[in-house]
């Protein structure tokens, strides 16, 4: 049921001004806007992600670069074993590389989310800050492993130099490419708008409030977190193999706990919860990034102020400043 | 900024079709490169010499844009796209690190754009990746690993304690000064990337019963090391890349590293023509002494202008030549390009002394003449 | 391997530990008496370091520098406190996370701009510069020794401010009940800037010993911060007791486990490959080590509030 709330409202525009964006840009003959466009696409995805485990569950996950490494690395390892053609594994059994997206998407979901289901079973036994803490230390286990990690470039990375394949696509194409993407960050939205609105979802936002209650009508707010934390994860994982075919690199970068922090800010400067949220932060941090960033060298500063300044006054980010508090039904 | 290029651009393209042919063709340039966080300072002093030797040529066909990539490899490869696509740079320029200059050159030079390093020198591009638009200014990264070892087997080290960070750059450094190196090694450490902390590796050294050490620690972990050291009462003496121990940092560690020998490709006391006035217009201009950075961004820019006095950038074929013949005056001396278009060049040991108030280098010796890296051979081209 | 060379190496763990201590303490204290997190602790760390190479170089005395650094970080955490922190109290972790993040931003890049981009120098003091001779013939450099004493006496120190004095009895108080002690008219404002304030003196102080003999420069904190967070995590958050225990925990974990994995692995291994797999393992020790501890403990060893 959609209500055309003051919120759905800003949605669909949101939504048609980055669709818009490539378009523009080409009528502009400014292409580089379109790979800004996309970019803004692929990391609102990975905010996306987060948002669900920070949003509507309320886990507070300081290392959902893990996922987006790890899925970054899922197509980079891929992609670079099968331009060289040497097989991953060659007994028991033999494991080609390829350079098929949706092969590269399926893997990069099935990793990151037996990573987050270990990761999860552990980190959910704590809360708080504990939780933060612990989530972090995860990731950077798997930032230092990516680090010294020799087979695959180490801190070096991980050239991918063409383009992964989606039949029927020519993925070369910016346009095309930001379509692949604007396509899933539509899909990833709908898909956790539903998660939102679902019984699981409802469940979800009563264990946050309260563990007890929940507990006492026989529903295990373990589980429900630990899927929520799964889904998140696989969510933020294919923004990363996006974000690999993007730059055609990846590196431990990816994976370090500064890039935690630039999805929480994601979430957090579009507002916490809500489903364009992230679009909006991506949009606005790299905006500040190649804006700030080829005026002044202290533009990080800047940033810090701009962060600061949303966090202190204006709480629910740029959306509840445009669309007003979050209605609950 | 953006504004003033684009707008800039357009008039160019202008007067261009107003004036039928230009005299000059002018030449866009650009820099990416560290100008913020822990590693700034590298990207200031390329940069820095990099603009000297503009400012110098009074060239001024030859543009210039800048921008900080924060060390972040994603963010070098974003400013590249904005650069090529936006900006239609011809050239770029300016990455200090190796796996920010590995995420961004290959698709650079596969756009036909020419990079030009001034520093880094990945063996990857070298060897097998190398690149007819790709030429490094600065050095292969083996290059200054192997002159410490050429040196410490001629100052006849029979153990040496061997160490890096653990991470590709720090395993190619062992790896090339244990192939000139011919002594027995007391140790070989690979230590945490970013570790600030020696004590348990100094610790070893004095059980390992070494006669020398040689270190690649770059920026702040060699200034660590250096400090500790010193307190640790072991006195077996140290060697290192210019890297731990340039003009940048030296005033940093200070005392500490006196008389350590370093392997360099330049230093401020060289005596070959130019080396001089480099060093005495780069003080003049921005009130410190040059580093080897500093040298490499000036190096780069020379040879773009020269190549720019005898090509048109438009004419990929003739441009890349006129880079090939590398006709500057460097102030490291001589220098040509090989095959792979990596610098042939002589590796010099330097040692670290206190002059006035400055901590500085002089000239000890030639460790290797007219040397060239190990990854010719295999760069197809 | 001589046992001398295993006693060393555990002073150095033992060292390294009362080094994350003084930090650990800063970012313990602050939260369990006002509930946040600070990321911005690793950035106090750095001012202290920057202003102890500042007024040492400038006077050329490394004492002045010392009063100079806890000086200069207390004030740069009063100033934050009333300013930014103040308001994050009442919000929860993820507003704090955020907004200490900001802050490292502005702190590092701030710092640059003042002290430019290149590493300042400072220096041990000539007075504990060298080697001492410990018993059974082992060398060990005089300042790391320092380090420990001035960490066991800040330990204590904390120890008597806690449970003797006053302002202790407020702090305790305020861990365990914090609208009790608004109740018992106590100035809730100026008693959480002071206790910020402390905790950043103490960073700053953690600052400028280490800056004597590692590299003061832009982006120091940052690692320390994360490794001060791994121990007040380890020891059970707020708890003074658990940061001391699992700082040296961490301290001696993370040096024995660099010194002795690679060679654990050379057991069965070629030569290279097992210092690459050792170290790389090495620097994952500590991370395993707080995983392991929360598995059985989730709330740390020490937890605070019982």
């Amino acid at each position: 049921m959609v209500r055309l709330s003051k919120e759905n409202g800003l949605n669909c525009v949101l939504a048609l001004a980055l669709l818009a964006a490539p378009f523009v840009a080409t009528a502009l003959d400014e292409p580089f806007y379109i790979t800004l466009a996309t970019r803004v696409a692929i990391l609102a995805i990975a905010g996306v992600g987060l948002n669900l485990a920070l949003g509507l569950g309320g886990l507070v996950s300081f290392g959902h670069a893990a996922f987006f490494g790890l899925g970054g690395y899922a197509a980079g390892i891929l992609a670079s074993h099968a331009l060289n053609y040497e097989p991953i594994l060659s007994s028991p059994f033999e494991l080609n590389g390829t350079t098929q997206m949706l092969v590269i998407w399926f893997v990069a979901l099935l990793v990151s989310g037996l990573a987050a289901l270990l990761i999860g079973f552990f980190s959910l036994r704590t809360s708080g800050v504990y939780f933060i803490m612990i989530t972090l230390a995860f990731a950077q286990m798997i930032y230092y492993f990516a680090i010294s990690w020799p087979a695959y470039g180490g801190e070096d990375g991980l050239s991918i130099y063409v383009r992964n394949v989606l039949p029927g696509v020519n993925t070369m194409d910016p346009i095309s490419f930001f379509m692949i993407a604007f396509v899933l960050l539509m899909l990833v939205i709908l898909f956790s708008s539903m998660i939102k609105n679902s019984r699981f979802g409802a469940a979800l936002q009563a264990a946050r409030q309260n563990d007890e209650r929940l507990a006492t009508v026989g529903i295990h707010p373990f589980g429900i977190r630990l899927t929520t934390f799964v889904i998140s994860a696989m969510i933020t994982a294919l923004s990363g193999a996006l974000f690999a075919d993007l730059n055609r690199f990846v590196s431990p970068d990816m994976l370090a706990w500064h890039m935690s922090g630039e999805i929480m800010v994601f979430v957090i400067l579009g507002g916490v919860g809500r489903l364009f949220g992230p679009v909006v932060g991506a949009a606005l941090f790299i905006l500040i990034e190649s804006v700030f960033g080829g005026i002044s060298e202290y533009w990080m500063f800047y940033l810090g102020l701009v962060l600061l300044g949303v966090v202190l006054y204006a709480r629910g980010g740029v959306i509840g400043f445009l669309a007003g508090k979050e209605k609950h039904d | 900024m953006k504004k003033t290029g684009i707008l800039k651009a357009g008039l160019v393209g202008l007067s261009m079709c107003l004036a039928g042919t230009a005299a000059a063709e002018p030449v866009k340039v650009g820099m990416i490169t560290t100008l913020s966080g822990g590693g700034a300072g590298l990207g200031v002093d390329v940069r820095d010499g990099f603009m000297l030797a503009v400012k110098q040529s009074g060239n001024k066909d030859l543009e210039v844009v800048i921008e900080d990539d924060a060390r972040k490899p994603a963010l070098a490869v974003q400013i590249a796209d904005k650069m090529i696509q936006s900006e239609k740079v011809d050239i770029l320029t300016g990455i200090i690190w190796s796996n920010l200059a590995m995420a961004v050159i290959p698709s650079t030079v596969s756009q036909g754009k020419f990079y030009i390093s001034p520093n880094a020198g990945p063996s990857q591009l070298a060897g097998k990746g190398c690149n007819a638009n790709y030429f490094n200014a600065a050095y292969q990264n083996d290059n200054l690993h192997e002159g410490m070892g050429a040196y410490a087997t001629k100052a006849g080290y029979q153990k040496t304690f061997i160490m890096a960070p653990n991470y590709p750059a720090g395993k190619d450094s062992l790896t090339g000064f244990k192939r000139f190196y011919k002594g027995e090694l007391a140790g070989e450490v690979y230590t945490k990337l970013g570790q600030t902390d020696y004590a348990a590796e100094i610790a070893q050294i004095r059980a390992s019963g070494a006669d020398s050490v040689f270190v690649f620690l770059p920026g702040g972990m060699g200034i660590a090391f250096m400090k500790q050291y010193a307190q640790s009462g072991v006195f077996k003496p140290v060697m290192g890349p210019a890297f731990s121990f340039d003009q940048g940092i030296l005033q940093a560690v200070g005392q500490n590293a006196v008389g350590v020998k370093n392997s360099s490709h330049w230093s401020k006391d060289l005596d070959v023509p130019g080396n001089k006035e480099f060093v005495e217009s780069f003080q003049a201009e921005f009130g410190r002494l040059p580093s080897l950075y500093a040298v490499q961004g000036f190096d780069a820019a020379n040879l773009i202008l020269s190549a720019m006095s005898k090509a048109d950038v438009n004419d990929k074929e003739a441009f890349r030549a006129a880079l090939k013949e590398a006709d500057i005056q460097s102030p490291r001396g001589a220098f040509k390009f090989n095959k792979n278009n990596h610098p042939i060049q002589n590796i010099y040991v330097r040692e670290v002394i206190k002059e006035g108030d400055i901590y500085t280098n002089k000239i000890d010796s030639l460790a290797l003449e007219n040397h060239q890296d190990a990854y010719a051979d295999e760069c197809k081209m | 391997m001589t046992s001398a060379l295993i006693i060393e190496q555990l002073l150095n763990g033992l060292q390294f530990g009362v080094m994350l201590f003084l930090m650990a303490a800063g970012l313990t204290l602050v939260f369990g008496v006002m509930g946040l997190i600070n990321l911005a602790h690793g950035s106090l760390y750095m001012v202290g370091a920057f202003a102890c190479a500042a007024v040492a170089s400038y006077t050329g005395s490394f004492w002045l520098g010392v009063v100079a650094s806890l000086a200069a970080s207390a004030a740069a955490g009063a100033l934050v406190e009333v300013t930014v922190i103040r308001r994050l109290y009442n919000r929860d972790h993820l507003d704090q996370v955020l907004a200490t993040f900001a802050l490292i931003l502005i702190f590092s890049e701030g710092t640059r701009y003042l002290f430019g981009s290149f590493p300042l120098f400072l220096n041990v003091p000539d007075m504990l510069a060298g080697p001492i001779s410990l018993p059974g013939g082992l060398q060990y450099p005089l300042y790391r020794f320092a380090i420990i004493v001035v960490g066991a006496l800040v330990a204590f120190g904390l120890y008597l401010l806690i449970s003797r004095t006053r302002l202790g009895i407020r702090i305790r108080a305020g861990e365990s009940d914090r609208a009790m002690i608004a109740a018992l008219g106590i100035d809730i404002r100026l008693l959480y800037t002071i206790v910020f304030a402390l905790g950043a003196a103490l960073a700053g102080l953690a600052g400028a010993l280490v800056g004597a003999i590692q590299s003061v420069q832009v982006g120091m904190g940052e690692p320390v911060l994360i490794l001060a967070f791994v121990v007040i995590v380890i020891g059970g958050i707020g708890s003074i007791k658990g940061a001391l225990v699992g700082a040296v925990l961490v301290g001696v974990v993370d040096t024995l486990g660099r010194f002795l994995l690679p060679q654990f692995f050379q057991l069965f291994m070629d030569n290279a490959q097992a210092t690459s797999i050792g170290s790389a393992l090495a620097s994952m020790s500590i991370y395993i080590l707080m995983a392991l501890v929360l598995v059985v403990k989730p709330k740390g060893l020490f937890p605070a509030n019982g």
